[in-house]
């Protein structure tokens, strides 16, 4: 691992080549991946945090402590005395820009501070309180269920009647079998917002309106999905399927069992397409789904600007977990999205 | 062990015509070899034979029952293919066992059935690996015992050893040899090596250009064949054909005389003059290469070995009975 990370191009020293290669992938990741850690670490912060300006990257808190006499955690600053020695005082109240501080250990003696002679104590301090809430607050554990079930069905049918079309298209000989093909894709140049009151009458006609099988079934085929395992399928041999064939299997088997398998780096790479799409869809799930209850979790998060006057840390804390299943799918399905497209016309 | 019968078979292809009127007769438990050169339609009649693709017209019939409708599958013929077509996700057991469970067979007996064949072909070691973990020869043998599992009336083999190495290609020759001997079924082989086709056949069936030329017993082709092509195809290396005018004594109507290298002999009163231009010596016999007139070349084998060197010049002679007379039209006289 190490040895692939620390690749370079010079033997002893690093080439100038080099340095400009680990320069370009420094800057791309810090491009690429800033934004994201970001985002987390911020979705650990606490509202007060939030609103700081400047912004910190880690979650800092002002510390509290709890002072004798007072109910509440009252917060800690570093004042500087007369002396120039720095105390630790816990702030009482502040009315305009005095500040009524009292050293924790005395808690009886008043100290009167300018705002600005004082510095707030920040310590490090993950607010997993923002996680923990959402389950709680709002109906997230409806929402994540909505998201996670229009995924994994939409995915299961799309990959189940995109590689039944490429297997036609892909093996067998009949008349009109380009013209059929040439369709498909062509439906690509069409732009979906053309069709989205079309499709609206027919969901809606259909009774699937509010439902999630409104959302699920209208996108199912993909004329990506069947172009992308015809041209996979049509580097299986056809010997293969004669042999089957010559082997008394049915039609049917022969899809099942000798062409499915064979095609299973294309389809990984149709399922983790198929999986972006849909969780990351917005458009058409907010046409079909009005009621709260049957929202996915982006429409959750939509709905939390506005209603709500934008809860940032509920906010951030929920777009990280909506990022987490997607990232676990890639991680496990991405050797296939390489090998499934450098290994179509390897034998 | 079924019986064969081919009638009129007449294949085309959008407008050309790759099989013209084929007739053919196989009997039970014969080894039948197809032989030609390429594109001379043995891979077409043989997949017409299977049922994997459908005849133009003509009747195929399979112990006596006309199978033109029927499907590849219930025709009851097994295909061992050039390129072996195993399914690569599959273990060497499970490629075995694809036919049977698809004909339904119970676990017990398909296991059964696979075991036997894996012993045969001596691959009871290989059975969980994968197609691609085995070697050439493993590989062919996988498909020679997923065609065994099936117990089929007739066995077809496209060029199933054109993909191995030479060495391979022997050893594996006499291993069908022995499995036919052990079968006893009916097999039909196609190849493009004519060596093949006179080790291991029958019966032997020469194609060129969609037509049989001649069927019969390698030694029948070898001694006795019907036409100029068949002469030149069989029998290796190749006969020799020297135009008439160079050996006058021969049946009248001959245009073309020929002769095989292994015949033709070195004598005094040797009607053919033959500059020497290449001596090959092989230990146990020599070859000379030459001509014998301006652009016919030919081409002797001599036994043991020889002090004739290039440049020499000899008088060289064929035995009457081993001498094949050919009219214009390459037909046998």
């Amino acid at each position: 691992m190490l040895n692939f990370l620390l690749r370079r191009r010079g033997r002893s020293r690093l080439h100038w080549t080099d340095w400009a290669s680990y320069a370009y992938l420094l800057l791309g990741l810090l491009v690429m991946f800033g934004p994201v850690l970001w985002l987390v670490m911020s979705s650990f912060k606490t509202e007060s945090a939030l609103s700081q300006f400047p912004p910190t990257f880690l979650p800092y808190s002002q510390k509290t402590a709890m002072v004798a006499g007072h109910e509440q955690p009252l917060p800690l600053f570093t004042v500087k005395d007369e002396q120039g020695r720095s105390r630790e005082l816990a702030q009482v109240r502040r009315i305009g820009i005095v500040a009524t501080m009292v050293d924790p250990k005395q808690p009886d003696t008043e100290i009167r501070v300018g705002i600005n002679e004082r510095k707030p104590v920040n310590e490090l301090k993950f607010a997993s309180g923002n996680y923990t809430e959402l389950f709680g607050k709002f109906a997230f554990g409806t929402y994540l269920w909505n998201s996670v079930f229009i995924t994994v069905v939409a995915t299961l049918i799309t990959l189940l009647i995109n590689s039944m079309a490429a297997f036609a298209l892909s093996k067998y000989q009949f008349t009109g079998q380009k013209t059929v093909f040439v369709m498909i894709i062509a439906t690509l140049m069409i732009p979906p917002t053309i069709i989205l009151v079309p499709a609206f009458l027919v969901v809606s006609g259909m009774g699937l309106l509010n439902n999630l099988w409104g959302v699920i079934l209208p996108a199912v085929a993909t004329p990506t999905g069947v172009f992308l395992l015809r041209q996979y399928m049509l580097t299986i041999p056809d010997e293969l399927l004669e042999a089957a064939r010559m082997d008394n299997a049915s039609e049917w088997r022969i899809y099942w069992k000798i062409v499915l398998p064979l095609a299973a780096p294309a389809m990984a790479v149709l399922a983790i397409f198929s999986f972006m799409w849909r969780w990351n869809d917005f458009l058409w799930p907010l046409i079909v789904l009005s009621k709260s209850e049957h929202f996915t979790l982006q429409l959750a998060l939509n709905s939390f600007q506005g209603e709500l006057n934008t809860q940032w840390h509920y906010l951030l804390a929920m777009t990280v977990i909506t990022l987490v299943p997607i990232t676990i799918v890639f991680t496990f399905l991405q050797k296939y999205i390489a090998t499934g497209i450098a290994g179509a016309g390897v034998k | 062990m079924a019986t064969l019968q081919l009638s009129n078979i007449v294949k085309t292809f959008d407008k050309l015509t790759t099989l013209h009127g084929v007739d053919l007769s196989v009997s039970s438990g014969e080894f039948v070899v197809f032989v030609g050169p390429s594109g001379c339609g043995k891979s077409t009649l043989l997949r017409i034979i299977s049922g994997l693709e459908p005849t133009t017209s003509g009747d195929i019939l399979i112990d006596g029952q006309r199978v033109n409708e029927v499907s590849a599958a219930h025709r009851g013929c097994s295909m061992v293919f050039q390129s072996y077509a195993l399914y690569p996700h599959m273990s060497v057991y499970d490629n075995m066992a694809f036919g049977l469970e698809n004909l339904g067979v119970a676990k017990p007996g398909i296991e059964a059935k696979v075991q036997a064949a894996a012993k045969l072909l001596q691959l009871d070691a290989l059975l969980q690996r994968k197609p691609t973990q085995l070697s050439g020869g493993q590989r062919q043998r996988v498909a020679i015992g997923r065609s065994i599992v099936r117990e089929p009336k007739l066995f077809l083999f496209d060029e199933p050893l054109s993909n191995l190495d030479a060495e391979l290609r022997v050893s594996m020759r006499s291993e069908i040899r022995d499995l036919h001997a052990r079968l006893g079924a009916t097999m039909i082989y196609v190849t493009h090596d004519q060596v093949e086709a006179m080790t291991m056949a029958d019966k032997i069936v020469v194609l060129r250009a969609g037509r049989i030329e001649q069927t019969g017993t390698p030694l029948e082709l070898y001694n006795r064949p019907c036409n100029r092509f068949v002469a030149g195809f069989i029998g290796s290396p190749r006969m020799n054909f020297v135009p008439v005018a160079q050996l006058p004594d021969t049946t009248p109507g001959t245009h073309t005389v020929g002769i095989r290298p292994e015949h033709a002999q070195l004598s005094e009163q040797g009607l053919l003059r033959m500059a020497v231009t290449q001596v090959e010596q092989l230990g146990s016999a020599s070859v000379l290469r030459g001509n014998v007139g301006p652009e016919v070349p030919f081409e002797l084998i001599l036994n043991g070995q020889t002090s004739i060197q290039r440049g020499d010049v000899v008088n060289v002679s064929a035995p009457p009975e081993h001498m094949h007379c050919f009219d214009q039209a390459g037909v046998r006289l």
